[in-house]
């Protein structure tokens, strides 16, 4: 019964979503498929910090990978678009394996400088090496580039579909993933270490295996991301694209299934709206930081399931 | 210019930079050392030192050396109230949890720079050098004012260490950082050693940026670099060791100046912050320190 219900919630928000296909007007319509494929983003940070407790501040590097292992594929060897999703959640993954094995032998305080140093130089890389990547600038996707199998992925309707169809799988297996014995295992390694390890589980293999799918998620919304907006720039690889995530899972709920989604949607429109108000949205940015971790750290989701939704996955 | 007197003129800039690491990184290491609490804002600091700097020297008026004094004295005390007036409204209500901590610190480097950008601009703004005098060597002229900007960053260091070692502040101090209860046991008021800490620590890295600010322009984003130096430069010194922060500045900032006059700046960055991790991982007490992270 347990299950059901968290299922049919689930399987609701998506049902939503498609109906906001046909009903929501073009505005809209374009910023709730940006948020999707943030959130997916978002849902990849989630099962590394909400789930294993990992506080990494470096995930852009891992956006970054799927960004432009998808993009460069596109832009220098005319790569089709589902070769370049694929290319960009490998890359994801590979990354993640790369940095999980060195960044891993550290915890806290310096596992999340040390992932800060690595996104910082992957960074820098990105830079460095523009005569490639173009830098600051970025690539711009040529539309003949973002065909997904005859689908024009510039066309707003298609578009949003295909993020509707990403977000979905990728909503659909974190629930899998967070109702499984290994997202138990997760959990258990997050709340305390020493006694999962005491229980016989290595706790180098389960972080390290949540990190790669994280990496995963993360190169997925990485690849769509710019083949779907057409962008491959150095920005969407910054410190910034760190903290957005972060920023996301706590608003929505650490270690919630739906507060990612719920998170990226909340903040994407909280800084729209502030934006006509006002042009200083790194304020609400950094105000939302500060006054989530003071008075509210387990965000909305966290908060609904310690106040009774206990059955929330 | 032949290869001897371009390297010494890459070590003289390295002395700046180096210079200017030591005064930031310390502040960040202090925070560290006592507070154990890793201030992503420090670099937010350092660049609201620069911007006040500029504020202060359209409104003295006078000559330029008048209201760079002032500056030296208003903009550290302006930055330290503030990080005191942080670290008592939210770090110390977050009870200096490592991630929570972070968290804020990260959220409040986005409230400062916005605030900078706001009622700053988003242009770079010059402040008038205090002295403007060349030093002349057989192969090239060379600021005075740099050369100044090294002896007042060694004299507030100096000032630092005597403060730490031998004054009743400094004793306290590190006695709270030995042992926090103990010292509250012995009637230390922990949390205004702590706020005291934030805010010295805060105002080192005004300081640095004051001094900076006539060589380089005041922008609202000048805070990026340095804090990532200054986190370079503690971690490779070993967290919290004020020695070895001293001795990792003088090691990256010299070799950051001969590096990013051979070689791309751009390269330089990347190799120093793989070193860094690649420290941290295999190294986590740091080249120098003793204690473990």
């Amino acid at each position: 019964m347990k299950a059901d219900r968290a299922l049919v919630l689930h399987l609701g928000v998506l049902a939503v979503l498609l109906a906001l296909h046909f009903t929501a007007p073009a505005y809209h319509h374009t910023n709730i498929a940006r948020i999707m494929v943030l959130a997916i983003y978002a849902m990849g940070y989630n099962i590394a910090f909400g789930y294993t407790g990992l506080l990494s501040l470096g995930h852009a590097l891992l956006f970054g990978a799927g960004l432009y292992g998808a993009g460069l594929l596109v832009y220098h060897a005319d790569a089709s678009a589902p070769v370049a999703i694929i290319a960009g959640l490998l890359a994801g993954g590979a990354m993640a394996l790369a940095v999980g094995l060195l960044a891993l032998r550290t915890a806290g305080v310096a596992f999340m400088i040390v992932t800060l140093m690595f996104a910082q130089a992957g960074y820098l890389t990105v830079l460095y090496f523009g005569s490639y990547t173009r830098g600051d600038e970025g690539i711009v996707i040529p539309r003949a580039a973002r065909m997904l199998w005859g689908l024009d992925l510039s066309d707003d309707n298609t578009r949003y579909l295909i993020a509707l169809a990403l977000f979905a799988t990728a909503l659909l297996a974190n629930l899998a993933l967070a109702q499984s014995r290994f997202g138990r295992i997760m959990v258990a390694m997050r709340e305390n270490e020493e006694r999962s390890r005491m229980l016989g589980f290595n706790p180098f293999t389960v972080k390290l295996t949540a990190l790669i799918v994280s990496g995963l998620y993360s190169g997925l919304s990485g690849a769509a991301y710019g083949l779907m907006f057409g962008y491959v720039g150095a920005s969407l690889a910054s410190v910034q694209y760190s903290i957005l995530p972060l920023l996301y899972v706590l608003l929505g709920g650490a270690g919630t299934v739906l507060g990612p989604f719920l998170g990226a949607l909340l903040m994407f429109y909280l800084i729209d709206y502030a934006s006509a108000v006002t042009d200083a949205h790194q304020f609400v940015t950094g105000a939302a930081l500060v006054l989530l971790i003071l008075f509210a750290p387990k965000g909305i989701l966290g908060t609904l399931r310690a106040r009774g939704l206990k059955w929330l996955p | 210019m032949d290869f001897g007197p371009f390297l010494l003129l890459a070590l003289m800039e390295g002395l700046v930079t180096a210079a200017v690491l030591a005064l930031t990184a310390s502040g960040l290491s202090l925070a560290f050392g006592i507070m154990r609490v890793v201030n992503v804002a420090h670099g937010a600091f350092f660049m609201l030192g620069a911007v006040l700097a500029w504020f202060v020297s359209q409104w003295v008026p006078g000559p330029a050396a008048l209201s760079f004094a002032a500056a030296l004295v208003i903009c550290p005390l302006i930055v330290g109230g503030i990080a005191a007036l942080a670290d008592t409204v939210v770090l110390k209500r977050l009870n200096y949890e490592p991630e929570a901590t972070i968290v804020a610190t990260i959220g409040l480097l986005y409230i400062l720079e916005q605030a900078a950008l706001s009622f700053f601009g988003p242009d770079a703004r010059p402040v008038p050098a205090p002295l403007n005098f060349r030093i002349q060597l057989p192969w090239f002229g060379y600021s005075g004012y740099k050369l100044m900007v090294v002896v007042g960053a060694a004299l507030v260091l100096l000032a630092v260490w005597l403060i730490l070692r031998h004054t009743k502040a400094g004793l306290v101090m590190r006695a709270t950082q030995i042992d926090r209860d103990t010292a509250r046991a012995f009637g230390i008021n922990v949390d205004r050693v702590y706020a005291g800490v934030f805010a010295m620590g805060a105002g080192l890295a005004a300081i640095a940026a004051v001094l900076i600010v006539p060589i380089q322009q005041a922008h609202y984003l000048m805070g990026g670099d340095p804090l990532l130096l200054s986190f370079i430069v503690v971690i490779i010194g070993g967290l919290g060791s004020l020695r070895g922060t001293l001795v990792a500045a003088l090691l990256i900032g010299l070799s950051d100046g001969v590096i990013s006059t051979f070689f791309a700046p751009t390269l330089a960055k990347i190799i120093a912050t793989l070193v860094v991790a690649l420290v941290l991982v295999f190294r986590p007490q740091g080249l120098f320190g003793t204690r473990a992270a």
